[in-house]
């Protein structure tokens, strides 16, 4: 591994690497920013049948410029080619979802695998026919960043200005029509053109995205890294804000780690980039990753075993087998069968989080917060109970278990709304059944 | 409601002939829409008056949505004339406003309560424009109306599914519409968002809205509303609530569905005793 090499590509020494770079930066900020509309109005595979459409159209263009004697490589000619015959597809697309009764992914796998398969074909022929001249059409399939030339890395440049300004002005109304279009229709939003112009920019980033990335990736740069921002932000303006980061983060990094290796393709290293970027957004994201929701729903259980646990306690007090140490520790762990080391284990719990302590004869016993806890707690259980019993017929041996989970989610307004229906609740009601554990209660 | 006073009452189609046409908050003629050649809708004739809180009941598979969104040019119709307030739908766009099933956006969408209740106010706000502050405070009002005020900035996949009905619910009032179109907005909701959408349809009432609720349950038909529209793919019946709720229109509106439906005519049957 060369160090320096590295060092020299990140910190952008040459001239040529700095062109490249500014390139792939720019289609990452404008693939992740338009992706976000994209993904959003549920069109992603659209967009990559356009970008297999446009490769018969690449193969045209050059055949046209080589019958009219110019040099085929010639690129802003080949991607109006790719531009033309991308809108074609994507008309396809339309046309047959509309006028058939197939459905959009069997429209979209029809046209993107027959005009693929028709540029393939073409580039066939050209490569019979022109030998050492037409092989660098190959790159449009595969990708190669190294071939940017500054104008192109300024065109693209350009499309990412326009693509930036595009939503930001038009930010409330892509927002209405990717969330809610019928709402919009019938508000008197032109929906249709709306769309047309998020397409259209997506095909415009799709287009000069072909060249360094390649037909078969150019879809990544639109996908991968709005959903990578989803896992971060609920909110639409923040997530195009990270999506289009992770987008130039794997712009970078992408060129720099292939510029390592002379043979290592820069398209596919910047969308492996973009999905190590995804895949870490997805274990630790802030608001939708797997950590985050794990950690939440550990955090409710731990919620819920210390409110059962007042609740046992307060009920235990409340049945007056306080008296005793171990009288109390039995009706706890009858009462729910908990084990002792289990019960021991929360009890510390609790009193770490100043809800009990010690009492006399060796019982545990309520601080004031804990005390008001419980109270609180077990309040919510029973009027949860006796609005099952009187309102939902469930029936009394029932009621304890049915109450058990919905009470630590009570809100504060559906316990108001509780304490609507049952009016004549005083402040703590009594339990509308035993509260001796099962074995006893049957004895007694 | 005794039968006299709604005998007295002139027949809906004598009543809209007598007054002005712009007295006719919705007209339909003619109006037909099929979907595949399969018609859903078939031969629509409609004259509601200004001012009543309509309801719109019919089987499922009965056309009540797709009512709505013929009339809202949602959905293309093959044939047929869509009037409000004496013209052309078209052009009358900003004065209608719409409440969508709840089920007909992903609930997953970055967006907060209160952003939600923004789009409301978006054509007012105009093209290319900002949400200013004045604004979100209006939003925040209608909010609080339907009592959601305090979640505002929830993310809406963390509402239940009657706050989700509150706040589209909240964004039709920001509309500040002439006649609305509600589409189940009755579906699947707890009681106390049932109580905020009847405070809201009182409200729209009182300032002399026009409002169309495609609904379910026929045993609160007489409760919410005051104009029935009663359909299954044609108009079976229209008119004021004490002259088409009957058990003969109910009959050929639910056909030979009637063992679900003897309850509710028997219901019905004893209230008009």
């Amino acid at each position: 591994m060369n160090v320096e090499r590295l060092l020299r590509i990140l910190l952008l020494s040459d001239y040529n690497t700095r062109v490249v770079v500014f390139g792939t930066v720019a289609l990452g900020i404008a693939g992740g920013v338009i992706g976000v509309f994209l993904l959003l109005r549920r069109r992603a595979l659209l967009a990559d049948a356009v970008s297999h459409a446009a490769l018969p159209g690449v193969a045209i263009a050059f055949l046209v410029l080589v019958g009219l004697g110019q040099s085929g490589r010639n690129l802003p000619v080949l991607m109006i080619g790719a531009l033309v015959s991308g809108l074609i597809g994507m008309g396809c697309v339309i046309v047959v979802n509309r006028y058939t009764r197939l459905s959009e992914d069997a429209a979209l796998g029809i046209v993107l695998s027959v005009f693929f398969g028709f540029g393939v074909a073409l580039l066939g022929i050209i490569q019979k026919m022109r030998g050492a001249a037409a092989a660098g059409l190959d790159s449009f399939i595969y990708g190669k960043t190294a071939s940017m030339i500054r104008s192109d890395a300024l065109l693209i440049g350009v499309v990412a200005v326009v693509v930036l300004i595009g939503t930001t002005l038009l930010f409330k109304e892509l927002r209405l029509i990717t969330f809610d279009p019928d709402f919009a229709a019938g508000d008197g939003w032109p929906v249709g053109t709306l769309d047309v112009t998020l397409m259209a920019l997506v095909v415009i980033v799709t287009v000069i995205g072909l060249q360094s990335v390649g037909i078969i990736l150019v879809i990544a740069l639109l996908i991968i890294p709005p959903a990578a921002a989803r896992f971060w932000t609920e909110s639409l303006r923040l997530m195009a804000v990270i999506s289009g980061l992770i987008g130039a983060l794997g712009g970078y990094l992408g060129t720099a780690i292939s510029g390592m290796a002379p043979r290592l393709p820069a398209g596919a290293v910047i969308v492996t980039v973009m999905g190590a970027a995804f895949t870490v957004s997805f274990l630790v994201g802030s608001e939708r990753g797997l950590v985050r929701v794990l950690v939440d729903n550990l955090a409710l259980r731990q919620r819920v075993l210390n409110q059962n646990l007042l609740r046992a306690l307060y009920e235990c007090e409340e049945t007056g087998c306080t008296d005793s140490a171990d009288g109390q520790m039995h009706y706890l762990s009858t009462a729910r069968g908990w084990s002792a080391p289990q019960l021991r284990r929360w009890i510390r719990r609790a009193t770490r989080q100043g809800m009990l302590t010690l009492g006399k004869n060796g019982c545990w016993d309520f601080t004031d917060h804990g005390r008001r806890e419980a109270t609180r707690v077990t309040r919510n259980h029973r009027l949860w109970e006796i609005y099952l019993l009187e309102h939902a017929d469930v029936a009394p041996a029932h009621v304890d278990q049915g109450a058990d989970f919905i009470e630590h989610v009570l809100g504060d307004t559906l316990v108001a709304e509780l304490e609507d229906v049952l009016a004549d609740r005083d402040a703590l009601p009594a339990s509308p059944h035993s509260l001796l554990p099962a074995s006893e209660a049957r004895t007694s | 409601m005794s039968v006299d006073t709604s005998a007295a009452r002139p027949s809906p189609a004598a009543g809209d002939a007598s007054v002005s046409r712009s007295d006719t908050a919705l007209r339909v003629a003619d109006l037909t829409v099929a979907y595949q050649r399969k018609p859903v809708l078939w031969d629509v004739d409609l004259a509601v008056p200004a001012g009543v809180v309509a309801g719109i009941v019919g089987p499922n598979g009965a056309g009540k949505s797709t009512l709505i969104k013929a009339v809202l040019d949602l959905v293309p119709h093959a044939s047929g004339l869509v009037e409000v307030f004496g013209k052309p739908y078209r052009k009358q766009r900003s004065l209608v406003g719409y409440v969508p099933q709840r089920e007909s956006v992903d609930w997953d969408y970055p967006i907060s309560a209160l952003e939600l209740v923004e789009m409301g106010l978006y054509r007012k706000i105009g093209w290319l424009k900002p949400v200013t502050r004045a604004y979100r405070t209006q939003a925040l009002a209608a909010l609080e109306e339907v009592g959601m005020a305090d979640f505002a900035n929830r993310q809406i996949s963390r509402l239940s599914g009657g706050q989700q009905q509150r706040i589209f619910l909240a964004r039709a009032l920001v509309q500040d519409a002439a006649v609305y179109f509600m589409d189940e907005p009755f579906a699947g909701v707890d009681a106390a968002t049932e109580k905020a959408i009847m405070g809201i349809l009182q409200r729209l009432r009182e300032q002399q809205k026009t409002v169309f609720v495609v609904h379910h349950d026929l045993e609160t038909v007489r409760e919410y509303f005051d104009y029935l529209i009663m359909m299954n793919m044609r108009v079976v019946a229209a008119g004021r609530v004490a002259d088409v709720f009957t058990p003969e229109n109910l009959r050929r509106t639910y056909g030979g569905r009637l063992t679900l439906l003897d309850r509710a005519v028997d219901a019905i049957g004893g209230i008009r005793q």
